[in-house]
């Protein structure tokens, strides 16, 4: 103990930089696991661009990547599995910081928007546009998606308010209102004609085939927007972590920053879920991951982004080349590593009776 | 404020204490349930204030409106001589910090991440940890004996460890007004002494003035300057322990016949329950005994 303390009291107890009067906290750990997610990332995503129908050799796939590549290496990459890629991984990061979102603020992994019917609702409104406006563009049905997503969320809120927000009962009316949503949807899909239904189910999976540049911007956009956002209300959530009455002593107004957290984190799941579909269990995983593998205390946005994003274009990896030429929908890999773990989660949660 | 002594003389009041915070005519109210109306108070600055009185008499109430966590919905608290609701969050938090009864935390965080997030109110988005930061989030490590568990996760320590760091928290904040919640509850004898010693050291060596909750009338009587004693949502009784705390005053707070004598270590007065009954012989004569 004595010996601990010495050198307690020989180091800083947080390290930063500082620069006049401004200081950034350093967090090494946090930044080498990210430089190695962002390489892991590069690394899983040219071997996605590279496998297919017509193998493109990794050297080929970099030449091409950095804008030297023959025509036909240009059109395969560049057209058909680049924006594929990259809808992926930005589907997967947005997911993944809405997940941490909403777990930080409801103080429970099953806070998550895929768990408590957010990501329904998002689909709602997207499967909405696509049945009723004609060959709906993509900015048609992201618009959808973000309002499905944000009435659904203030749904959910609403039933679960009971003089402020408890974590447990949003997540059991989460999860109501999440069912309520997808007989909706499952009904507009009866209606509908079948092409529409087909395009609708596909989708409804959590889809990344035929993926374009149209499905990059909208959330590329987004991303830019809010991950910036995101980062920046981080330092909030980690007060409101602990409880509400510690984080209005400490400076937060909580009503406001609460309610902008939770816009910012409707926006991302809803623009990732016009874009790729409601891709199953990725908020879920993803945040509990990054938070493990950097041993960060409470939310970390960036690694959750990257840990996000290298989840789906592994699973879409994977849904591509296991039964290939067959191409599964990347929802169905994320559902089959999502839902041992929320099994996982529900017992645990059950026995130490956190729920 | 004068008050009676027992013997029946006045007290000579010193001047009127300069105060920094305080209620004037306050109304406090959940939904439409009022628990507290009319109530004025000024709490003296430098000094360790304690807020007794029986369950649900609204001291609770009464310390989460002096934290602002509470509207009065007619009154006002006064915060250096501003109502309280109409600055800043982070003004407030600024001057004036509060341990809650209850506080969540992240499951695995480190203690002095944990106590480090008591700085909060003077970060900024690029002042994410200055030397003052620094500074003060090690005193509060010291002052509480909890620097030795700064890289431990807080799961693992003891009821005892835990609220000295909550308090180290707290105290990184570094404010001139600190209110606390019953920070004894849930604390075994010892444990609670030591969290009363470090406030009253905290008092003493930062002239800190504190306010705070406490169920146990002789602990107040102990570590408190000055006492506020609360009945159905008014103030009983207001001023220092030796001049407030009587029998009679404890008849009528708490419903409990007792006598008041001279804490033989602490000087103070010593509330001592009277027994109910004379003591039985026998267990079985006791319910005998008891219905007559």
């Amino acid at each position: 103990m004595i010996a601990a303390s010495a050198a307690i009291a020989g180091r800083p107890l947080a390290r930063a930089v500082r620069w006049r009067g401004l200081s950034v906290r350093l967090d090494s750990r946090g930044a080498i696991g990210s430089l190695v997610l962002a390489v892991l990332l590069l690394v899983v995503g040219c071997w996605s661009i590279s496998v297919g129908d017509f193998p493109v050799p990794i050297g080929d796939v970099i030449r091409t990547l950095l804008g030297r590549g023959t025509s036909s290496s240009e059109f395969i990459v560049g057209t058909l599995r680049l924006p594929r890629v990259l809808t992926g991984a930005m589907v997967g990061a947005s997911f993944g910081v809405s997940g941490a979102i909403f777990q930080s603020l409801a103080k429970n992994p099953l806070g998550s928007p895929d768990v408590i019917g957010f990501t329904f609702g998002s689909a709602l409104g997207a499967v909405l546009v696509i049945v009723i406006v004609d060959g709906a563009g993509s900015l048609a049905v992201s618009t959808g998606a973000v309002v499905g997503g944000m009435a659904t969320a203030l749904v959910v809120f609403v039933c679960a308010w009971r003089r402020g927000v408890q974590a447990h009962r949003l997540v059991l009316v989460g999860i109501g209102v999440g069912y309520a949503v997808a007989a909706l949807t499952d009904y507009l899909l009866t209606r509908a004609n079948i092409s529409d239904a087909q395009r609708a189910t596909v989708w409804l999976t959590g889809s990344l085939n035929g993926r374009s540049w149209e499905h990059v911007r909208p959330v590329g956009a987004g991303l830019l927007v809010l991950m910036p956002l995101a980062m920046w209300m981080g330092r909030s959530l980690r007060v409101l972590e602990l409880g509400d009455d510690t984080a209005a002593a400490l400076g937060i107004r909580l009503g406001r920053t609460r309610l902008a957290i939770v816009v910012v984190g409707v926006l991302l799941a809803a623009l990732a879920t016009a874009s790729a579909g409601p891709i199953a269990f990725v908020a879920l995983m993803a945040p509990p991951i990054a938070r493990r593998l950097m041993h960060a205390p409470g939310i970390t946005i960036v690694p959750t982004a990257l840990v996000g994003a290298l989840l789906t274009v592994s699973a879409d990896l994977m849904a591509r080349r296991l039964l290939a030429p067959l191409e599964l929908p990347v929802g169905i890999f994320t559902a089959v590593l999502g839902a041992p773990y929320l099994l996982w989660l529900l017992t645990r949660e059950a026995r130490t009776g956190e729920l | 404020m004068s008050a009676m002594t027992i013997d029946g003389t006045e007290h000579i009041p010193d001047l009127e204490p300069e105060s920094r915070l305080g209620a004037e005519n306050v109304r406090l109210a959940y939904d439409s349930h009022v628990v507290v109306d009319g109530l004025s108070l000024s709490i003296p600055d430098g000094k360790v204030t304690a807020i007794v009185g029986a369950n649900a008499c609204g001291k609770s109430t009464l310390l989460r409106a002096l934290a602002r966590l509470l509207r009065p919905t007619s009154g006002r608290v006064v915060l250096d001589g501003v109502d309280i609701h109409q600055m800043k969050t982070r003004e407030v938090a600024r001057r004036l910090g509060l341990l809650p009864q209850t506080s969540t935390c992240p499951p695995g965080i480190r203690v002095a991440d944990l106590v480090a997030r008591g700085r909060s109110p003077h970060q900024r988005l690029l002042q994410q940890w200055s030397p003052a930061d620094e500074k003060s989030v090690r005193e509060a490590l010291i002052a509480t004996a909890t620097l030795d568990l700064a890289d431990r996760p807080i799961d693992e320590l003891s009821g005892g460890q835990r609220q000295r760091v909550w308090i180290a928290m707290a105290l990184a904040q570094a404010t001139p007004l600190l209110l606390l919640d019953e920070p004894t509850t849930f604390l075994d004898i010892a444990h609670q002494m030591d969290v009363l010693d470090l406030i009253v050291d905290l008092n003493n060596q930062r002239g800190t003035t504190v306010v705070m909750v406490l169920h146990d009338l002789n602990q107040a009587c102990r570590y408190a300057d000055h006492i506020v004693a609360m009945r159905g949502g008014s103030i009983v009784a207001n001023g220092e322990p030796r001049d407030v705390i009587t029998a009679e005053l404890v008849e009528e707070v708490f419903g409990l016949a007792c006598i008041v004598i001279t804490d033989p270590l602490a000087g103070t007065p010593l509330v001592v329950p009277r027994v109910r009954r004379e003591a039985a012989p026998r267990a079985p004569l006791m319910f005998a005994e008891s219905a007559i």
